[in-house]
């Protein structure tokens, strides 16, 4: 894990945030690879979210400006089983490349998460209740992955995280393939 | 303490005697399944973990099946199926269905078991979140990203959380106006989209060993909606001769020891249900059919991996047979092989596909078409503020297209009755 503090702008979503309003499904057909084209994938990040929901609380807000496929928010608070629905990695792949640094929701679902730590695109973090509805879009936010917190510089109130757990490992790794490189079950590729 | 079938067909892929709900371990994997949409995407993160010219672990166990962004005129999409071709052909992957070609096959989870690549106790991966529709074999199915898959190619393994498993048993004799949607639409109502997380979803009990094998692949395919890991159903002999007539491949069937430990288990009786819809944006927000019949609706839609497979059909026409629709009904067969059956099965000595067409059904292409939206052009797609009723799986925001329609949804006796009406209809008033 590359930092140890998050902070930035947060962008405030509710529950059953899933996958279609992460990356609407028409978007699907970018390469993930080709530099260029990835840059779509953050351009169209979050676009489908409805729009009263788009940036509690008070909705109407654009994650990314248009033309842009960089979002000025690099926190997402949002509430339970985010990410749920379809197993499109281009998901955390989008909310990775429009430059999100972690998500702070009170669960998940199980492909998303996993595709977020196994492909060490963002981090996920849970926290212990429900707090989307302690932040508003913009506020300024700092996360503690030492100490497990997400302290709310606007308010000036801090709420606790839960520790990483399994996917410690991994998460720590960097992905996957960085972890299982570490266990030996996965060699290390020849870079030409 | 004994084991679930999940666990032990786990341990089997562990190399372990006994695993137990929440173990990390790595299994070996039978089967890989990946499709148009998160294909391309695989075989990138493959090369470039693995080298360019790095060989999948080993090609008969790898089955492409392009099924999601086919009857398009969007050219990433159309260049994402070269993307395929070329790796099958460098590869040596002979279970590949090309589009354009005799061999396509239509949605990956129907093709699937069609082909005989879903067996009783084996390990399933797909890049597709509905690759748990195979948990109606009594194996062991689940959706993974584009790491995941690629990690397999390279590997052929995969870990996993062994998961706990929630039993649902359904008492009684299926009536003939409830289909496997209902049942799963209950589920999902009464536990919500996040009520098995994590979990293994079992599904128990006389009225599902009275559905055939689509129906049980119906129930398990919607498992993923209410946040489940995989489903799973008991082999019994219906499972054996479908499995055995498609496949020659020896496997072995497993059942939950006496001693097993559920996490939790409901119990059903099927004679207290009643037709149910999902209404928007979300399968949880379930209300009886009954109770909807002011709903006017702009179109209907029967197809996908979860209500395009024969028996849906079959259903349909019954009601349909004879009678208009009201509004633009959508007919998109999961497969080419179901297509074909369109035209051999028949009600009251009619085609199904007779009925459909007499009815002023739309009868489109097999794939997984406006199921997910896809491309602008998609046939069926919803562009605005349409109100659908549909057989299929999801109807978050935007889910078939536009944010701004309106998806419910409901088994294919329900969608066959709303046609007629225009708006939601109880089957029962048909039936």
């Amino acid at each position: 894990m590359k930092n140890k503090v998050i902070s930035g702008k947060v962008f405030v979503l509710g529950n059953d945030v899933d996958t279609d309003q992460i990356i609407p499904a028409q978007h699907l057909v970018y390469s993930t690879h080709s530099p260029e084209e990835r840059k779509l994938f953050g351009r169209y990040a979050l676009s489908g979210v409805p729009d009263n929901e788009s940036g509690l609380p008070y909705g109407g807000m654009r994650f990314v400006e248009e033309g842009e496929y960089r979002s000025i928010f690099k926190i997402i608070v949002a509430g339970k089983n985010f990410g749920c629905g379809s197993s499109r990695e281009h998901a955390p792949l989008a909310l990775n490349v429009a430059g999100v640094e972690a998500v702070v929701a009170s669960s998940y679902a199980r492909i998303f998460y996993r595709n977020s730590v196994d492909g060490g695109f963002i981090l996920p973090l849970e926290s212990r209740e429900i707090i989307y509805e302690n932040f508003s879009t913009g506020d300024e936010a700092e996360i503690d992955t030492v100490n497990n917190e997400i302290r709310n510089l606007s308010t000036g109130k801090s709420y606790l995280l839960k520790p990483l757990g399994d996917a410690g490992d991994i998460i720590q790794a960097g992905g996957l393939f960085a972890y299982a490189r570490k266990l030996g079950i996965v060699k290390s590729v020849e870079v030409e | 303490m004994g084991m679930t079938i999940t666990e032990k067909i786990l341990a089997k892929h562990s190399n372990k005697e006994k695993v137990s709900a929440g173990e990390n371990i790595w299994v070996d994997v039978d089967i890989l399944l990946t499709h148009d949409v998160t294909g391309p995407g695989t075989i990138s993160v493959f090369k470039q973990e693995f080298g360019k010219d790095a060989k999948v672990w080993d090609p008969s166990k790898v089955v492409i099946i392009p099924d999601h962004y086919i009857f398009t005129n969007d050219f990433h999409a159309k260049r994402n199926i070269e993307i395929l071709r070329e790796f099958v052909t460098e590869q040596g992957i002979e279970n590949y269905y090309d589009v354009g070609s005799s061999r396509y096959k239509g949605v990956c989870h129907v093709a699937l078991p069609e082909e005989g690549f879903t067996r009783p106790g084996e390990v399933l991966f797909g890049t597709d979140s509905h690759t748990c529709t195979a948990g109606a074999f009594g194996e062991f199915a689940t959706g993974i990203g584009n790491t995941d898959a690629a990690f397999i190619l390279g590997t052929g393994k995969l870990w996993v959380k062994v998961p706990e498993t929630v039993r649902f048993v359904f008492k009684g004799d299926m009536p003939d106006y409830l289909m496997a949607k209902d049942l799963i639409l209950k589920i999902i109502g009464d536990i919500g989209v996040d009520g098995a997380s994590y979990q293994t979803m079992e599904f128990a009990g006389e009225a599902i060993h009275q559905l055939n094998i689509e129906e049980r692949m119906t129930l398990c395919n919607m498992v993923i909606e209410a946040g489940g890991k995989n489903g799973v159903i008991a082999p019994d002999e219906k499972t054996r001769e479908y499995v055995k007539s498609r496949s020659n491949v020896e496997f072995t069937e497993y059942f939950n020891d006496e001693d097993a430990v559920f996490s939790a288990e409901k119990v059903y009786d099927v004679d207290d249900l009643k037709p149910l819809v999902a209404m928007p944006h979300s399968p949880e927000n379930v209300d009886l059919a009954e109770n909807l019949s002011d709903v006017r609706l702009d179109q209907v839609y029967i197809g996908s991996c979860t209500g395009g497979k024969l028996t849906d059909y079959i259903a349909a026409a019954k009601i349909m047979n004879g009678r208009n629709v009201m509004v633009n009904t959508y007919v998109i067969p999961a497969t080419t092989d179901i297509m074909r059956s369109l035209w051999i099965e028949r009600v009251d000595g009619k085609s199904l596909y007779q009925i459909f067409y007499d009815a002023g059904c739309k009868i489109g292409n097999p794939s997984c078409g406006a199921c997910l939206g896809g491309p602008e052009d998609t046939y069926g797609r919803l562009n605005g503020d349409e109100v659908c009723l549909s057989t299929t799986n999801r109807n978050f925001p935007g889910r078939m297209g536009s944010k701004n329609a309106k998806v419910f949804l409901g088994s294919p006796l329900t969608a066959a009755a709303s046609a007629l009406t225009g708006k939601i209809t109880d089957p029962r008033k048909f039936i």
